[in-house]
């Protein structure tokens, strides 16, 4: 039978079958974070259940953290609690963790792919949504429930029924200054939040396989905004470059022999979908959203559409905007550039190099949150760091920081941010505050015009 | 996990869409390392206004309406794996939630709380919202053995759909990890195979 990619990499994880129920998957690797974790290892130690398989299991640290000052204690008792919760469970069940202060710590889904714990092929998951971002190396990831994280300590496994398939085609030449975070909201914005949903998604096409692993995560990192549990892309040579010499990916003879079993899983011809949607690359232009959910995406030269219905007019009256508005010149006091969608070392060099030589307007707070220890170090290495200092930005510790503002990095309500993450939603960024979801790109231009703007044409000539 | 077969109650109705987990439950309160207390901070909010008190138009606030049925718009539980999500809505009171349309992850999540997600078609989400905002007494039976919900005295009914094997730990009170435990011979066998494979 035709198979395809997901197909095959599912297929080959299936333990069991239930009858008239779901299938038990077998978990490769199974990351974990402070927030979702600490009840699921409550529940191991309420019914004395030992954790199954410890080395398939690694830890960061990295939603509840601090970006400043990250060796001294932190100041939140709730949050240095919950973070020293990790640090206790990991050790008394002899989990690897990454934690503050460690060299890989970061945020789980820059720190996993960087570090070569994903792999093709595998099956990842995490209790946080945005898990799905692993699906860019041809691999089944997807977030999960802290009862399914308990489930996985104690077994290895999940009780899962197999969701259907679902073939996104983007074809074409990408236009000057789109980048991968574009083509994601342009495609949740063409398909809607709900439309993914009790699907699994590949990204078919030249334009994914013309990106970068960089841009291949940022657009699979938002698979589940369109619902969709996970998103896959087929690996290629692009994957196994990528992979090849990361701490924790096969080596030597054992790396070509991973290779050799790599190239297999591809999308046979002519293998069936369930759903299946196409666009042309030459239509995409640089995205913002304008309300309250991610599909709520407009070209930066677009307006607002005009629609009577009640969530949209909340949604507006929450963003304060109105229908038929354009977002372009709008006067933006916050800039982020971090989070799991874009806080890798490729979106920081697309922000400096427009950067680079200018200023940041003075009414506009711009702050730059790298995904990781690593990612800060290669900032600091290629001299971005005095790129970012130079022209106003300023430059913090790595974490989820600002994307979900659980620690200090919120914004202030009533407040507009533009902002590289990934949710819009009402007060994600901080109580009452306002996100409009853009590229690394859209975002450094905003930041040095002080009001939504989009980089001129000769700005971005050398850059993507 | 308690048991659950039938539920009836009022209901409360909130046809927002797209009502997603940081609605449900804010970030910021995602710091406790337990599962109890998070009801206190369900749909924060909107539920409260900015000095802390209760904005009396918000449907869980307004005394008319009561019960532990939570009507609510397409795409409910969207965004965030957060099962804090799940847990605030049981430690409110709910037992029942229904919508057009639930996102996966809150869906599983809440099946594994004994919280029943009730999807129904867009016209009877409008029949049952209609019915208890013009009559907030209104009761509704949600009958999970037989898999339908109905307005209580009326032939409105509809049937809804749940996996099979959910709805035999929801009706038993199991849940999955003492069935994946029972497995572990077959998953060690696996984890053998699956090594000399690939």
């Amino acid at each position: 039978m035709k198979k395809t990619l997901f197909d095959k990499v599912w297929d080959s994880h299936v333990v069991d079958s239930v009858e008239n129920g779901p299938q038990i998957l077998y978990i490769d690797k199974h990351l974990i974070h402070e927030v979702t974790s600490p009840q699921a290892f409550a529940e191991l130690e309420q019914r004395n259940i030992p954790l199954f398989r410890p080395d398939q299991v690694v830890a960061t640290a990295d939603h509840n953290v601090p970006t400043l000052d990250q060796h001294l204690p932190i100041k939140d008792a709730l949050s240095r609690n919950q973070v020293q919760q990790l640090t206790e469970n990991c050790e008394k069940h002899g989990v690897t963790l990454y934690g503050l202060g460690h060299k890989y710590q970061g945020i789980v889904h820059v720190m996993a792919p960087e570090l070569g714990i994903t792999q093709p092929g595998m099956t990842m998951v995490c209790g946080d949504s945005h898990t799905s971002t692993h699906g860019a190396f041809g691999t089944i990831a997807f977030g999960i429930g802290t009862s399914q994280v308990a489930q996985v300590f104690a077994s290895q496994c999940l009780l899962l029924s197999k969701p259907k398939k679902m073939r996104i085609n983007v074809n074409g030449k990408l236009r000057k200054g789109v980048l991968p975070k574009d083509v994601i909201l342009y495609v949740i914005a063409k398909l809607g939040t709900n439309s993914g949903t009790g699907y699994f998604a590949e990204y078919a096409g030249d334009v994914f396989e013309n990106m970068s692993m960089e841009g291949r995560m940022t657009v699979c990192n938002m698979s589940i905004e369109m619902g969709a549990r996970g998103g896959m892309i087929a690996p290629d040579e692009t994957t196994f470059a990528y992979v090849k010499g990361k701490e924790f990916a096969p080596k030597g003879e054992e790396f070509e022999k991973k290779v050799a079993y790599w190239k297999t899983l591809k999308t046979d011809e002519g293998a069936a979908f369930d759903q299946e949607y196409s666009f042309d690359a030459e239509d995409i232009e640089p995205m913002v959203t304008y309300g309250t959910n991610p599909g709520m995406g407009i070209k930066i030269n677009g307006q607002i559409p005009e629609l009577d219905d009640i969530s949209f007019e909340k949604s507006l009256q929450y963003m304060g905007f109105r229908k038929g508005e354009s977002l372009l010149g709008k006067p933006i006091n916050y800039v982020f550039i971090g989070s799991c969608t874009n806080s890798r070392i490729e979106d920081f060099r697309v922000a400096a190099d427009y950067i680079k030589g200018k200023q940041k307007a003075a009414n506009v707070n711009a702050l730059i949150v790298p995904g990781s220890q690593q990612v800060a170090r290669q900032i600091e290495e290629e001299g971005l760091r005095q790129v970012f200092e130079e022209a106003g930005f300023v430059l913090r510790q790595p974490g989820c920081s600002a994307c979900l503002a659980m620690n200090d990095d919120k914004i202030p309500e009533g407040e507009y941010c533009v902002s590289t993450s990934n949710r819009n939603f009402e007060g994600r960024q901080g109580q009452g505050a306002r996100t409009i979801l853009a590229s690394p790109l859209i975002a450094a231009a905003t930041a040095v015009k002080g009001a939504i703007a989009t980089p001129y044409e000769e700005e971005v000539a050398e850059l993507v | 996990m308690e048991k659950f077969r039938t539920h009836t109650s009022k209901a409360i109705p909130l046809p927002i869409e797209n009502i997603d987990t940081d609605q449900i439950i804010p970030a910021r309160f995602l710091k406790a390392t337990n599962k109890a207390g998070f009801g206190e901070n369900l749909f924060r909010d909107w539920r409260y206004n900015k000095d802390g008190s209760l904005n009396s138009s918000f449907a869980l606030n307004d005394p008319k309406y009561s019960g532990s049925i939570l009507i609510a718009g397409n795409n409910f539980g969207c965004g965030s794996s957060r099962e804090h999500a799940a847990w605030s809505l049981a430690d409110y009171g709910l037992k029942v939630i229904v919508s057009s349309y639930f996102a996966d992850i809150f869906k599983g999540n809440a099946l594994n709380n004994g919280l029943l997600p009730v999807q129904v078609s867009p016209e009877y989400l409008k029949t049952l919202i209609d019915a208890v905002q013009s009559d907030p007494e209104t009761q509704i039976l949600v009958n999970l053995e037989e898999q339908f919900i109905t307005l209580k005295g009326s032939d409105k009914k509809e049937s809804f759909e749940i996996d099979a094997y959910k709805k035999l730990c929801l009706l038993n009170g199991y849940d999955d990890i003492d069935f994946l435990i029972s497995k572990k011979d077959k998953i060690e066998e696996f984890e053998k195979e699956l090594n000399t494979q690939i």
